[in-house]
């Protein structure tokens, strides 16, 4: 079993002539969680896994994978896999061939070809021309390229874009068995919601610059959560809610109320003897406080 | 298997894998069997007395083609004097293919040191340039021979000096393959190299070698022209035939100026196109 390396990025500067594409980033990557890697579109993301992966040489700042930088691994794709985006491809191979070429080149045997498309869903497809393929198959054939050496650590830019839902929930419960064997998984987006389902940490850019980094709940903080509450007879509810003294609107599926617990609207009702058919935290919380990050800046 | 090997044998497998490398192999063959085929027939013509000598019009450079000796050789040698655009075409479009369709990126992450992988395309690409020098020869020589035979007129296929022919066109063809990758990391947009490969070889360099026997001056510099360097090489071609008292180099400071040209524009291209940053 490959084990995870700690991914780690230290002040790590990317300037485009003029432009400062990625500004002073340092974080790090532990193994064994999924790591989602936020930010708006051109915020850096792909700039930044670039950088890590050898492909664009730094302004200044170094990106490792456990103290070694990628040109420097004795074995890269057994180390890393990485999927960068999907169209790494000549249109006339076919998947195979295309997965052989990098084996050959990797030293991995080439009995991995048929077992990484087995796992991705494309055993069938193997022998078709890539140039036929859908967005989702290529977004799956470029997972099947990262998995190819085994390795203990998953760097993957937007793989979710183009998937259809069941490949989204594929994936999702990929990701997370894949962190659950101690590998280190490092995964793009532009939308929190996207991954919120699967992440353990967030590290989420704006403009080049980092502005949060910690746990998923972390991001769960400051931003006034809410309850979400309805009950068959709305009318006793918000009598027992305005008794209780608790601010709320009334929403489309139900009463919005400014408290961060449901159990503690759920008690108020329990004790007026108000039946609920809806109770639950307002999950776009996650999604409100990801925005204000990125779009102000400023730090939680 | 080893560092070295396994780039090697990565590059032959994106060759091998695509069409392009049989369509060239085809279409080389057809060509060259073509133009070996037209002038076997006209010459055993002429010299079987099929076709009266009167009914041709052989401009200046008569000299070579009534001695006729030299005909099998120089009917042999258009397998590279035509047919060199093909592994500079092979090579070309194995380069700028991966600036194309971005298979950089799964390249330099499966073979981080990028030197090495340019190195290993030039080793593969010899080995596919030497091949379609093959294609050709089976076409200029398989067919030519068998034309001429049927005229009566010696192949010459015993003679030594004919598998020198041979193994010199092979070696040239092998070489022309290295300046297309270099024409390739040079010019990586597929479609500037391509159009470049064909302007070049089928119109500039012949009307500038054409040019440059005007004076002793230019042919002196003209013989260092890629084209006049192979021919040199090859030792045998219709355009020194139709230049008498062009200079010309021999046949091995040929084929070292031809290998020049190929590793000097391949580390020039390292630098300005290979090295850089793969977004």
């Amino acid at each position: 079993m490959p084990l995870g390396a700690v991914i780690e990025f230290t002040n790590i500067t990317k300037k485009f002539g003029q432009v400062t594409a990625v500004n002073d980033l340092s974080f790090t990557v532990e193994p064994g969680r999924v790591t989602g890697f936020l930010g708006p579109n051109g915020a850096g993301k792909t700039t930044t896994l670039r950088m890590l992966l050898g492909l664009v040489a730094p302004t200044s700042g170094t990106a490792t994978f456990g103290g070694l930088r990628y040109r420097d691994l004795a074995r890269p794709l057994n180390t890393v896999g990485a999927a960068l985006e999907a169209a790494n491809f000549h249109p006339g191979r076919t998947a195979a061939h295309h997965l052989g070429v990098y084996t050959t080149a990797a030293g991995i045997p080439r009995t991995r070809v048929a077992e990484v498309l087995h796992t991705v869903g494309l055993a069938e497809h193997a022998t078709q021309r890539v140039g036929g393929y859908s967005l989702g198959m290529r977004q799956r054939l470029g997972l099947a390229y990262s998995l190819l050496g085994d390795p203990g650590v998953l760097v993957l830019d937007e793989p979710i874009n183009g998937l259809d839902p069941e490949g989204i929930k594929w994936i999702r419960g990929f990701l997370s068995s894949m962190a659950a064997e101690g590998r280190t998984v490092l995964v793009s987006s532009h939308l929190l919601s996207e991954v919120q389902q699967s992440v353990d940490d967030v590290i989420i850019i704006a403009k080049g610059e980092l502005v949060h980094s910690g746990p998923l709940s972390s991001l769960d903080t400051d931003i006034a959560p809410q309850v979400i509450v309805d009950s068959p007879d709305r009318d006793a509810l918000v009598t027992a809610l305005t008794e209780a003294g608790l601010a709320f609107t009334s929403g489309r599926t139900g009463l919005i109320v400014a408290v961060p617990d449901p159990g503690q609207v759920g008690h108020i009702a329990f004790a007026a003897g108000v039946e609920l058919n809806v109770l639950h935290r307002q999950k776009a919380g996650l999604e409100d406080s990801f925005l204000a990050l990125v779009e102000g800046g400023d730090s939680l | 298997m080893n560092l070295i090997l396994r780039p090697v044998a990565a590059e032959f497998s994106k060759i091998l894998t695509t069409r392009m490398w049989w369509i060239l192999a085809l279409v080389l063959f057809g060509y060259i069997a073509l133009i070996a085929c037209g002038l076997a027939a006209l010459f055993g013509g002429l010299d079987s007395g099929a076709i009266s000598p009167d009914a041709v019009n052989s401009g200046g450079g008569t000299a070579g083609l009534t001695g006729l000796g030299s005909i099998p050789p120089l009917i042999y040698s258009f397998a590279a004097s035509v047919g060199y655009v093909f592994p500079v075409l092979l090579g070309a479009l194995a380069t700028t293919g991966e600036f194309r369709h971005q298979t950089l990126t799964p390249t330099f992450l499966a073979t981080p040191k990028r030197g090495r992988v340019l190195g290993a395309k030039t080793v593969a690409l010899i080995v596919m340039g030497a091949a379609l020098g093959v294609v050709a020869l089976a076409a200029s020589v398989g067919i030519g021979a068998l034309v001429l035979g049927g005229f009566g007129i010696d192949p010459l296929l015993a003679d030594g000096e004919t598998w020198g022919l041979i193994g010199r066109t092979v070696l040239a063809m092998a070489v022309w393959a290295v300046i297309g990758v270099g024409l390739g990391v040079l010019v990586p947009s597929q479609v500037a190299s391509i159009v470049i490969v064909l302007a070049f070889t089928q119109f500039i360099e012949p009307l500038l070698r054409f040019a440059s026997t005007f004076t002793q001056i230019t042919a002196d510099i003209g013989k260092f022209l890629p084209g006049a360097a192979s021919d040199a090489l090859v030792g045998e071609s219709f355009f020194t035939l139709a230049s008498p008292g062009g200079a010309v180099l021999t046949s091995w400071q040929g084929g070292l100026v031809l290998l020049a040209y190929g590793l000097l524009a391949t580390a020039a291209g390292y630098f300005i196109s290979w090295k850089r940053d793969v977004t």
